[in-house]
């Protein structure tokens, strides 16, 4: 216990919660007074051991910028934001962690799911690849063609936003991952 | 009044690419209430998927959508309560925010587009409560379903947060329970009924989605329901098509079948399962139809 608090100590980055409160969603941090409405209300807390909001944001208020924003958990938010509606104290809570997840994700720190999902944007308009024989089966099922994307005109609308170092180090293969189980 | 209703449909991702049972009986029951469907003249996906890396990234996404949407000056309809949700959040965060709009729209202009905040976004289940209207419904009911009792889940994006959507009640859900019992079929309560189903991050761990799957089914199956009702397709993905996947993994046997709402409605209003998808559907609904 003693040894992880000297640890953590030294990587204590002061600065870090009023990054978080200058983004849009992230403004109310400081008001959270860890009652742990949040974790105790988390559909994902219930299940899984490493999730829990409240720590989440207690570990953004005092600035554990790289152990929060290097970790695997920040991204099992299943923005449901139950945790935003009963927050005694208007914490967005689930807004919060979106904030942590884009700063994570700013640095490169990116689950493989995403930039897959990113890379079918791009290329498709649609986060997914309709493969043909669904887009074929339209036509069986009398449903109308899908509504075209102006492919050229959403990537120029994404000028400026990092879309190629979001992708750095997506795999072709990965494009197979699953995306609904 | 009267006058036959006209949406812009904003159809998302998540249907084309797995869910057709749902637009296949949607496009069936609205044509048949006097709802007029005009095709999005271009599409993208709504952007909620892609919040999670920037919400900028989203607000463009869905702000393209909406700009596209103002030209035809119709209100957009969505089967998805999430791309509603998010449609909804970006046109309201983006009219009280006239800096924000402004920088959205330096990233639009690139295309020719802008957003001006013209026009609203409705849910299906929002088009049948408050534009059809219960009573109109209720007379296209030609088959009351009397026999059967079905629990509801409404999903979360439908109501939450409610600070930006508020049409529906997130803690006491009523719009999925009003449109089943005018089917004719009782509504059934149960527990954790306003539980999340898991799907955004099916991808990031299975274990914690299909525990939600999981739990969902066993509630509903106490509570004695014939079927599960919903009305987004990410809960129906995770309720229906990865019911086997989480009987596998708990060893379980759920066999809840599950329905699009608008899969219900055809039927009350005498169509065919055939017409409706319900040859999609993995859990098959036999014991409902038999029923019926």
């Amino acid at each position: 216990m003693a040894e992880e608090s000297i640890s953590i100590s030294s990587k204590i980055d002061p600065k870090f919660r009023y990054e978080v409160i200058r983004m849009p969603g992230g403004e109310k941090l400081l008001q959270c007074f860890q009652c742990g409405t949040c974790t105790s209300d988390c559909p994902v807390a219930r299940f899984s051991d490493k999730y829990r909001p409240r720590k989440i944001i207690r570990m953004a208020q005092l600035g554990l910028r790289e152990k929060v924003l290097s970790s695997d958990f920040l991204w099992l938010c299943a923005s449901c934001f139950t945790c935003t509606d009963r927050c005694p104290q208007g914490v967005e809570v689930a807004s919060v962690i979106r904030v942590l997840k884009n700063m994570a994700a700013a640095e490169g720190r990116i689950p493989e799911v995403f930039k897959v999902l990113l890379s079918n944007l791009i290329k498709t308009g649609y986060i997914y690849e309709i493969p043909e024989s669904r887009i074929k089966k339209r036509e069986s099922l009398g449903l109308p063609p899908l509504p075209k994307v102006n492919i050229e005109g959403l990537n120029k609308s994404l000028q400026g936003m990092s879309i190629e170092s979001f992708l750095k180090g997506v795999s072709e293969k990965g494009r197979e991952a699953k995306l609904w189980v | 009044m009267g006058m036959s209703q006209k949406y812009l449909f904003y159809l998302g991702c998540a249907i084309p690419y797995r869910v057709s049972s749902y637009e296949v009986s949607a496009r069936k029951v609205l044509e048949k209430l006097g709802v007029e469907l005009v095709e999005m003249p271009e599409f993208n996906c709504c952007g909620l998927p892609l919040e999670p890396l920037s919400h900028e990234l989203m607000l463009i996404l869905s702000a393209r959508n909406l700009a596209v949407a103002e030209q035809t000056g119709l209100n957009i309809l969505t089967l998805c309560p999430g791309c509603f949700s998010t449609l909804r959040k970006t046109g309201k965060t983006l009219k009280e925010n006239k800096a924000l709009k402004e920088e959205i729209n330096r990233h639009l202009k690139e295309s020719g587009l802008e957003f001006k905040g013209g026009i609203e976004v409705k849910h299906i289940s929002q088009v049948l409560v408050e534009d059809i209207g219960l009573d109109k419904i209720k007379k296209a009911i030609v088959k009351p379903l009397r026999n059967l009792k079905l629990a509801g889940h409404s999903g979360c994006h439908l109501s939450r947060p409610k600070k930006y959507i508020g049409f529906e009640d997130p803690e006491n859900p009523r719009v999925l329970k009003m449109l089943i019992s005018v089917t004719g079929a009782k509504p059934v309560e149960y527990l954790g009924e306003t539980e999340c189903c898991g799907s955004t991050i099916a991808a990031l761990d299975d274990k914690v989605s299909l525990s939600l799957v999981r739990e969902k089914l066993l509630h509903v199956k106490e509570a004695g329901a014939d079927a599960l009702i919903t009305i987004c397709p990410a809960c129906h993905m995770m309720y229906e098509a990865n019911q086997i996947r989480a009987e596998k993994m708990f060893g379980e046997k759920y066999g809840i079948p599950v329905l699009h709402y608008t899969q219900l409605l055809g039927l009350a209003m005498g169509m065919q399962p055939g017409e409706l998808g319900f040859d999609e559907l993995r859990v098959k609904p036999t014991k409902i139809l038999e029923k019926i």
